[in-house]
């Protein structure tokens, strides 16, 4: 291990401290240091996406930021999103509308997605794409996760969230059927 | 089959778009992926890679590796001591493979760039990284050959001295005599296509941990076919089977890409056995791209003949298969698939598929979802819209005019198989209830005079899938060493809580949900006290995984089977403790009763009270205990179909082609969960989409990756797709109860000759009538600018995205090539 460095961060609310060696990525910190296995990682060149997390409130690929640099900040990640019986919005909506598939990309997906309505609570289809264009998903073709932002959107615009979960829902073949774009 | 089916409860379940239970881990993080798995005292591998495509190995020196603090060992190929190379497992009866061997660490020579050579073993995972860097290896390079074309040429660089030759393989299939069908023709058409090599880009990158405790093994590993990989590990390794215990945790995508041995898996388990600690490695996005296989690379020569009505006579391709440099599980198979399908949904009476596997110093091409079969799709779709041209025909109309009409079903087509069922005329129409083709033909016309290229392109397609009936394609008939039949155990436990064991491997697909759905119909329980357990080679019975969009008509029909078996004990049970009969027992909800009499009734929980604990009135001619199992052997594979559109806009100026709408109305026999069938068909008419418009891997002359991350390889972004349009018909399968077939694969198979032929059709007014994918802007341009087919040697044109736009062959010799 090469020279290290003592880092004081809030993670998901928490104080978080320790010694990491100086070229420690924050996700690998996050994942091998604190456990918070919800952050993955995809492709070592900041194109994926599957590393998002919030710094100081704003999306950032936590493959590409140094432990060392978060040290004083505040991070969010997935797990510190919402819970089980607390989802947020997107979170509700992407379960709601089958925007994930495996899964992988999705807690950076949603994360990118969360500082999108953080900066535009009302965004168009457009707008939506244009801002998901750093996270990369193989399962979806984007189309539900489009759908599902959108969904949120409207949600939270709505000042309510969105519906609680329900174990059946069978219009959602209609919807589907349909399409966004059609 | 009908009386099975009458045999479910009526709850309805099955048909309903339920939300997924595998989703609320997921979106909260909690999802448990190889690499999120920690185990005490693990080591860290990583992996020494050839920087050559072609070269014998002199030496390696692993000393300064070894001086470095955190280092536990160094091994290669000569350490290595197991006891066979990497499985390859088609036999084919009479048709001789040239088989290399492959081993997990190079063996004196490389053939790849990306080969490992040598591991490094240590505490720290970034330790073991900059340890590697330190191993010297000594190459002495050997003339290397990339083109799979130039490769067949007398004097090429040979890949394996010991064959002699290039080729793999040859192996031809056929059904009528296309000669005859070909004299019997009034228009013979003639085309070079080029299916180039992708990548299958799952968004997690593969990984393995091993851990030995005393003298038995667990490996968990991103794979698709736990119990397939345990076995093959068995083997080369020396290890009895059951000492093996193989977890496929969640698995972050996997596309055909994790159904596969890999050397890596080998290599975890052999030093934490050596070493007695536990191993793991987790892939880079480069060695997923270097040695993860890749998928298509084709090159085919496709002939097509027709009478003057449109009437079909004769198909006649030559296959050539880049396999790289050594195989993998299934490299030599895969164009077996393109024969099968190659007709397409049409009556052809004489077939004939050429196949030459060849040697090139890439790496290994194998099954990426799809395999074989979009590249057949592509080739008859691009072919029937050049034969609508040169007859001077509706292009609709001659797919309509040589459909295989839905009567005729169950069809044998000229190749040998029979498809279930269909109706082509359905899809089809249903997909022009979407698209009003004369209000585009007037917008396309309106807008050329404002000098915007509207085009509109077609497929109808059909696709083989439901691997597989296990005497069709097993050692004695197409030669894979495998059978294809599913298992599944359904257990109700004695508070009425079910647990389904099934030995499909999903991975993303959301059979969890399914399967829960198929279950809770068919004994009276709720989808929700239905647990779904799979991909743990120590639970539930053997199976042979996911792929080939089975797990549903064939893992799921084995969960119907095993659930209908449960129902049938229930029924005794509560027939012996009503001294009723059996047959006068049925099912209604959530209530086992009497026929008629629902003031005598019991429900799952109650009938698994006393399957566990008997109670002296029932009968002890009834075993306890209310488990059953299902091992079920399709008697013939399913075949799904459909119709897609697709309109584009081409930018002439730039070359850029915008999708502007994508139609497709696919049939994959009944719905389970229709939410999960159209998240299955948007994504894979993504992955079509995007082999047709960006995604390439790229190889330069000297064998290096030039599309070695995600920064060249153009994966789309959600800005290069549009939002679908999807519908459905739903035409049962014969093959199964459930009516089922697959749908992983479907909108791949389909959707990329639907966006060439768009495109095509946006620029015939330029005289362009073909072009080899990816349609770089690049591409196209010079297609619109330079006139005819655009090709261009291999690596030299790196167009936009960072993105090679190159096709696989040289420079093209003339327009067409030779069949």
């Amino acid at each position: 291990m090469g020279a290290t460095v003592r880092v004081a961060v809030s993670v998901n609310g928490e104080p978080r401290e320790a010694e990491v060696e100086a070229r420690t990525l924050l996700v690998h910190w996050l994942r091998d240091g604190l456990g918070l296995t919800g952050t993955h990682v995809g492709c070592d060149t900041s194109n994926c996406g599957a590393c998002t997390v919030h710094l100081n409130g704003e999306a950032v690929k936590s493959c590409t930021v140094l432990a060392a640099q978060v040290d004083g900040a505040e991070v969010t990640t997935i797990e510190g999103l919402g819970t089980g019986d607390d989802l947020h919005p997107l979170q509700e909506a992407f379960w709601q509308e089958h925007g994930l598939q495996c899964g992988y990309c999705t807690p950076g997906m949603i994360m990118a997605a969360a500082d999108l309505l953080e900066r535009n609570p009302d965004p168009d289809e457009q707008q939506v794409r244009h801002a998901l264009e750093g996270n990369l998903c193989r399962c979806t073709g984007y189309h539900n996760i489009v759908k599902a932002v959108l969904a949120a959107a409207r949600a939270s615009t709505e000042g309510r969230d969105a519906s609680p979960p329900q174990p059946a829902r069978p219009e959602a073949a209609e919807d589907v059927a349909k399409g966004v774009g059609a | 089959m009908s009386a099975v089916e009458e045999r479910t409860n009526g709850n309805g379940y099955v048909g309903q778009a339920m939300r997924r239970r595998e989703d609320p881990r997921f979106i909260t993080g909690r999802g448990i992926y190889v690499d999120d798995i920690a185990r005490p005292g693990t080591l860290h591998m990583a992996v020494v890679r050839s920087p050559e495509a072609h070269a014998r190995v002199v030496s390696i020196d692993t000393s300064a590796a070894l001086e470095r603090a955190d280092i536990v060992g160094v091994f290669t190929g000569e350490d290595l001591d197991i006891d066979g190379p990497l499985p390859m497992a088609w036999v084919p009866p009479g048709v001789e493979v040239n088989t290399p061997e492959h081993w997990p660490l190079a063996r004196g020579k490389v053939g790849y760039v990306g080969q490992a050579v040598a591991v490094v073993v240590g505490t720290d995972k970034y330790s073991v990284v900059d340890a590697a860097e330190d191993v010297i290896v000594e190459y002495d390079p050997l003339p290397v050959v990339v083109d799979m074309e130039k490769a067949l040429e007398d004097g090429a660089p040979l890949v394996h001295e010991e064959f002699g030759s290039n080729r793999s393989h040859e192996w031809t299939l056929a059904g009528g005599d296309v000669e005859q069908g070909f004299a019997e023709a009034d228009v013979v058409i003639e085309q070079r296509i080029v299916n180039h090599r992708t990548a299958g880009a799952a968004i997690e990158p593969r990984g393995a941990i091993a851990e030995w405790h005393a003298d038995r093994a667990t490996l968990y590993s991103a794979t698709q076919i736990p119990h397939i990989l345990r076995l093959q590990l068995a083997v080369m390794l020396g290890i009895a089977e059951d000492r093996i215990r193989v977890i496929a945790p969640d698995v972050g995508g996997a596309f055909g890409t994790k159904l596969n041995v890999y050397g890596e898996e080998a290599l975890v388990m052999w030093l934490a056995r050596k070493l007695n600690r536990p191993v793991r490695w987790t892939e880079t996005r480069s060695e997923n791209m270097a040695t993860t296989i890749h998928g298509r690379d084709q090159i085919d020569y496709v002939k097509l003949g027709a009478k003057r009505d449109g009437t079909l006579t004769a198909i006649h391709t030559r296959v050539l298969q880049d396999c790289g440099a050594y195989f993998q599980l299934l490299t030599p198979y895969i164009p077996c698939f393109t024969a099968f399908v190659m007709s397409g949904p049409y009556r052809i009476p004489n077939v004939k598929t050429d196949i030459t596997g060849v040697f090139t110093n890439k790496f290994a091409t194998d099954a990426t979802r799809g395999a074989g079969r979009p590249e057949a799709t592509h080739l008859i779709e691009v072919m029937m819209d050049q034969l609508a041209v040169e007859l001077d025909m509706d292009r609709l109309e001659l797919r309509r005019k040589n459909f295989i009409p839905k009567e005729d079903f169950p069809a044998e087509v000229p190749i040998g198989v029979i498809y279930d069922s269909g109706d082509y005329h359905g899809t089809l129409d249903k997909l022009l209830g979407h698209v009003d083709l004369d209000e585009f033909r007037r917008e396309q016309a309106e807008l050329r005079e404002k000098g915007i290229h509207r085009g509109i392109g077609f497929s109808t397609y059909v696709e083989i899938c439901g691997l597989a009936p296990s005497r069709a394609v097993g050692p004695s008939a197409l030669g894979l060493q495998a059978a294809f039949y599913e298992s599944a155990v359904v257990r109700v436990h004695p508070s009425g809580a079910v647990t389904v064991f099934s030995g499909a491997s999903p991975h993303g697909q959301g059979l969890d949900t399914s399967l829960a759905q198929i279950t809770a119909d068919r004994i009276g329980a709720a989808p929700e006290q239905v647990e779904v357990v799979h991909g743990d080679t120590s639970s539930g019975p053997w199976g042979w995984g996911t792929y080939g969009s089975r797990s549903l008509s064939v893992g799921g029909e084995a969960v119907a089977r095993a659930a209908l078996k449960v129902q049938d004990k229930a029924k005794r049970i509560c027939a012996s403790m009503w001294e009723a009969a059996p047959e006068d027992i049925e099912l209604s909800g959530d209530k086992f009763q009497v026929r008629g009499s629902p003031d005598k009734s019991m429900t799952l929980a109650e009938v698994a009270g006393a399957a566990y604990i008997p109670p002296e009135e029932l009968s002890t001619d009834i075993e306890p205990g209310l488990e059953e199992t299902s091992f079920y052997d399709p008697e013939n594979f399913v075949w799904p179909f459909g119709a897609h559109a697709c309109i584009v806009d081409v930018d002439v100026e730039t070359g850029k082609v915008n999708v502007v709408r994508y139609v497709a109305v696919d049939d994959c026999g009944k719905a389970i969960n229709p939410m999960l069938i159209d998240g299955q068909v948007h994504g894979g008419i993504t992955h079509g989409l995007a082999q047709a418009l960006f995604e390439q891997v790229v190889y330069d002359d000297e064998g290096q990756l030039v599309t070695g991350s995600f920064v060249d390889y153009a994966l789309p972004t959600a800005s290069d797709v549009p939002s679908y349009e999807t519908d459905r018909q739903e035409t049962p399968s014969p093959v199964n109860s459930l009516g089922v077939k697959g749908v992983g694969e479907a909108g791949t198979i389909a959707s990329s000759p639907t966006v060439v032929n768009a495109v095509i059709d946006a620029l015939r007014p330029f005289g362009v009538d073909y072009i080899d994918m990816p349609l770089t802007p690049m591409r196209v341009w010079q297609a619109i600018h330079e006139g005819g087919p655009a090709r261009t040697e291999q690596g030299k044109d790196l167009g936009e995205h960072g993105q090679g736009a190159a096709g696989s062959g040289p420079a093209a010799p003339s327009e067409g090539g030779g069949a």
